[in-house]
């Protein structure tokens, strides 16, 4: 972009996109603006999507794992069915099957998707960019403990480790175990002890 | 990777480096991406299974697999089933993306 103060009207600034748009941002915008002309979809169901996206956020997951923590009852529907548990909370999991996966004595587990970049993303949003590269995707199958190392997790050798592949329309999440020192808390309170990246398995919940 | 029958998507249990933990905010053209295809995907719709979408992604090759970013592969995809099923033809795109720089040149003359 020039900056030779020759051209009078207001730049409304860009969308935050990262660097100069691609080839690709062109195929988003034609494509979009074709789908929409064609009656397939319209604005305001892009927008919509755009904005439910947004509002989907660990806080989510945060909130089924605090009540799991707190009601042993719905900790096994959640076990048995984890999209129709979360529906309970009033979260629609939309096409995918959500397994919950339990931590216990002992075991600890994690989730990856070797092939792409399957995810719980209709619980706890888009996953984050390592998620979907190729180091965390190869290795956390064949070297979980040294994967778990690089996020400061250390697992005593004792303890098994199982790593879950998803695929599209199977989607897993972990159930941390609840850490000690929390009782009588409330699910509030529990809920901000929850993280994405223990949900992911990569982590531990936070310490009380 | 060399394995007779592994396809270049299908890296688990390769060696590979550390876990690069940066991370970036998406950028609205992205979330876009991400929204066309919750919306082709829905049951009203069902113009682009998840399914359809992964094996779009499978067919880039191996070079644009790593080499775009994941919603450029994303959308590459999409477009490759939208244009599949004659939702628009590669005439149509081809004019609608020209405008579209155009516009954007346009925008920063």
């Amino acid at each position: 972009m020039s900056d030779t103060g020759q051209h009078s009207h207001d730049h409304t600034p860009r969308p935050d996109q990262d660097g100069p748009p691609s080839y690709y941002q062109a195929m988003e915008t034609a494509v979009r603006e074709l789908l929409i002309e064609k009656g397939v979809v319209t604005a305001e169901e892009v927008r919509a999507a755009v904005e439910a996206m947004d509002a989907r956020s660990p806080a989510q997951g945060a909130r089924v794992v605090a009540r799991a923590w707190s009601d042993p009852k719905f900790k096994a529907r959640l076990l048995k069915d984890g999209s129709a548990a979360c529906a309970e909370l009033g979260i629609d999991m939309g096409p995918t099957h959500l397994v919950v996966v339990a931590n216990g004595d002992k075991l600890h587990n994690v989730i990856v998707c070797t092939l792409c970049s399957c995810y719980p993303r209709f619980l706890i949003g888009l996953p984050p960019d390592w998620y979907k590269a190729r180091a965390y995707r190869s290795r956390v199958v064949r070297e979980p403990r040294a994967v778990l190392g690089e996020f400061g997790t250390e697992i005593p050798d004792d303890w098994e480790v199982r790593v879950h592949d998803s695929t599209a329309d199977m989607r897993y999440m972990v159930l941390p175990r609840r850490p000690e020192g929390t009782e009588g808390w409330s699910e509030e309170q529990l809920a901000g002890l929850v993280t994405r990246d223990c949900m992911i398995g990569v982590t531990l919940p936070k310490s009380p | 990777m060399s394995d007779p029958g592994r396809g270049y998507h299908d890296m688990g249990g390769l060696p590979a480096g550390p876990v690069e933990r940066g991370e970036h905010d998406y950028a609205l053209w992205e979330k876009r991406v991400d929204a066309l295809l919750v919306l082709l995907s829905d049951k009203e719709r069902d113009l682009v299974r998840v399914d359809e979408l992964r094996r779009g992604i499978e067919q880039l090759g191996a070079k644009a697999y790593d080499e775009l970013s994941y919603y450029e592969r994303w959308i590459a995809s999409i477009t490759g089933v939208l244009l599949g099923k004659g939702v628009f033809t590669s005439d149509e795109l081809g004019r609608r993306m020209a405008e579209v720089e155009a516009r954007r040149r346009g925008d920063e003359a």
